[in-house]
């Protein structure tokens, strides 16, 4: 059997070397970097004397911390001085150990690390990528073994060059047919991870296929992998393809000329072959995905907007059981509400799941000529990187939102996980674009239900969730 | 790295499923540019009634006293048994520092999450996996008070105080390493040859992947 899957041509392509027990050295060739995962890392290889192997591998960003709005304030908006000295941390670092492309705090480019190296080419199919973070599966997306690794990892891959790792076992989630009017690619990976469960990948790198995955534009395809972690998966990938390619030409870290025809000739043979064996296959109907509403403490924890929050009562595993119960104390919800009767008071669109130019134009085609209900205390609008908001502003997209009563704000992770001054207050409930709705993920006492872009807005006009289909 | 070859430990329970990296350390603690120091902020809204924030002094803050950290029987635990996909979420290597830090050696679940599982055999910690039933059984067992559990690395065992024995598995790879504290990027560097032959041969096949 020579047939391999999409997964084992990338894992072999970089194998260093392999001990008996299986063990490999793993050749790493991007190393995307931003600046909670990283001082740890560079304060080992000073303590130890080392220089990084390759520091012309490293894109680096500064983008939890930083604040989205008061830029132009004496203090950048940066009014945390842990936060502050964080940023400046990484500023030095990169000063002193050196990177391919920086992107600082308030330079025309930054942006969240998952959106900035896709939309400058640092991302490439058949590369591999590691980042101090779980949503490098995001860039699987492009054919590209990404996933995300520990600061320990993070000074290992600096120092030579290489992850030490064991093959994953693959899974093939295919996804055929045509989706419904208003379901995303929010919607299908959320579906994904409602049906395998938050450790339906553990121990995997997903593969995803079907004409619903192909029929997906690059910003929807980056979605979905960028949820395979929420499913438990390190890795998610999509095979490259004209779309692929197309996304890619002429981006400034892309390959040019003779180099790139040869590049896309080698990528043209990353896909499955056709009697490769996965470890484990799991089938969607698209026709059947409808759009997903969070409902408690975990990814998997989803229903479809039509459904109802559950009732423990009718759950007979004792841990099932006391699962939901918890997660319906902390979310404040009462067994059996109708998803559309939940109220919200805040909206957040943004994060690497879902701050790309698509998103943000979903969004703006539900917002425009409304306005946010009154019972709404906040929607912000956080684009994904400097390019991004340029090219939505160019487009218009922030008129929209600011007529509509929403904030349109500087990029960077906000209020997806809170570091910076973004944050939902206890108790406060917010629909979310982003990709956990575990406990105090946006705020300690925060409740979070995550949703597609199209949702979160039509939820800030609403008031309420509702069914965007008939919106 | 400190090593690891036996303990005889307090077993804690901590009897939910699914408990993420954002539960074992919330975001504000991640503003911290160093390893250490992170043991008292560990689960930390669970932990306490206030919002916790860095640098803060733990020993006066209002506790949550029905959370098992904080009850006196399980002060000094050393082996903490936990639920299936323990540690899942956020990569942040901060869980098992805190993990650490707070005192904890072992941590035994039916399953963990991938990241997490890695991050432990770099800072000390043995994650042992063992079967949902064993686990279960530990669980009922542990509501005796003062319960410990022997762990023994070089024979892989788990061992209850009656000498019940249950075996995990560990790759040869990462026990070596537990076992002798090694740092592993010093065990890479031994192969530098190898990568490097390896990177020549990789950039003559993708010059596109070293431009600049």
């Amino acid at each position: 059997m020579t047939d391999k899957t999409l997964y084992d041509k990338l894992w072999d392509s970089h194998v260093v070397r392999e001990e008996a027990d299986g063990t490999c050295l793993i050749y790493i060739d991007r190393h995307l970097m931003h600046e909670v995962t990283s001082p740890q890392a560079f304060e080992g290889l000073r303590l130890a004397a080392r220089r990084p192997w390759r520091a012309s591998s490293v894109v680096a960003t500064a983008d939890h911390n930083t604040p989205t709005d008061h830029w132009d304030d004496p203090d950048s908006g940066l009014k945390d001085p842990i936060s502050r000295l964080q940023i400046e941390t990484l500023d030095a670092n990169i000063k002193d150990f050196g990177a391919l492309v920086y992107f600082p705090f308030k330079h025309a480019n930054q942006g969240i690390i998952h959106v900035i190296g896709p939309e400058n080419g640092a991302t490439l199919p058949g590369m591999t990528v590691v980042c101090g973070d779980s949503h490098t599966s995001t860039h699987g997306a492009f054919g590209a073994l990404a996933h995300g690794i520990g600061t320990s990892e993070v000074e290992h891959v600096l120092a030579t060059q290489t992850l030490v790792a064991k093959r994953s076992k693959r899974m093939l989630i295919k996804v055929d047919g045509k989706v419904g009017a208003g379901v995303t690619a929010k919607d299908i990976a959320l579906a994904i991870i409602g049906k395998i469960g938050t450790a339906g990948g553990t121990g995997y790198a997903i593969e995803f296929g079907g004409s619903a995955i192909r029929d997906l534009s690059m910003e929807g395809r980056m979605t979905v992998c960028n949820l395979a972690i929420e499913g438990g998966a390190r890795a998610g990938l999509i095979a490259p393809d004209a779309k692929t390619f197309e996304y890619l030409k002429g981006r400034p870290l892309a390959p040019k000329g003779a180099d790139w025809d040869r590049a896309v000739a080698y990528w043209r043979t990353l896909t499955t072959d056709a009697d490769a064996q996965f470890d484990a296959v799991v089938e969607l109907d698209a026709a059947t995905i409808q759009p997903q509403v969070t409902w408690g403490t975990s990814p998997e924890q989803v229903l479809a907007v039509g459904g109802r929050v559950p009732n423990p009562a009718n759950e007979a595993d004792p841990q099932k059981r006391a699962g939901i119960e918890r997660a319906l104390q902390y979310m404040g919800l009462a067994a059996d509400t109708p998803i559309t009767a939940i109220p919200v008071d805040k909206v957040f669109i943004g994060s690497c799941t879902n701050s790309r130019i698509e998103d943000l134009r979903a969004a703006a085609a539900v917002a425009k000529g409304k306005q946010k209900a009154a019972s709404v205390k906040l929607v912000l609008v956080v684009p994904g990187s400097g390019m991004v908001k340029r090219q939505a502003e160019a487009e218009g997209l922030d008129k929209v939102f600011v007529a509509a009563g929403f904030e349109w704000r500087e990029p960077g992770c906000s209020m997806c996980l809170a570091m910076n001054a973004d944050r939902l207050e206890p108790g406060e409930r917010c629909a979310s674009t982003s990709n956990r709705n575990f406990e105090g993920r946006q705020g300690a006492g925060g409740r979070t239900h995550l949703v597609s872009p199209a949702m979160a807005a039509a939820a800030a006009i609403a008031g309420h969730f509702v069914d965007i289909r008939n919106f | 790295m400190k090593a690891f070859t036996q303990l005889n430990g307090l077993v804690c329970p901590l009897d939910r499923a699914n408990v993420d990296t954002d539960a074992i350390i919330p975001k504000q603690f991640l503003k911290s540019i160093k390893r250490s120091g992170f043991g008292p902020y560990l689960f930390d809204e669970w932990r306490y009634s206030d919002t916790g924030q860095p640098g803060m002094d733990c020993m006066n803050r209002p506790l949550k006293k029905d959370f098992v950290l904080n009850q006196p029987r399980y002060q000094g635990a050393e082996v903490l048994l936990a639920r299936d996909n323990f540690g899942c979420g956020s990569s942040r290597e901060h869980a098992p520092w805190a993990i650490e830090d707070y005192g904890f050696r072992v941590i035994i679940a039916p399953s963990f999450a991938d990241i997490f599982f890695g991050n432990c055999y770099k800072n000390g910690i043995l994650p042992i996996v063992l079967p949902t039933e064993t686990v279960d059984k530990l669980f009922k067992e542990c509501a005796a008070e003062g319960y410990q559990l022997n762990v023994d690395l070089e024979k892989q065992t788990v061992t209850t105080p009656s000498g019940e024995s249950f075996a995990f598995d560990i790759t040869p790879h990462r026990k070596h390493c537990l076992q002798n504290g090694l740092d592993e990027i010093g065990l890479t560097l031994q192969h530098a040859d190898v990568i490097k032959a390896f990177e020549a041969k990789h950039r003559a096949a993708q010059p596109w992947l070293f431009a600049n």
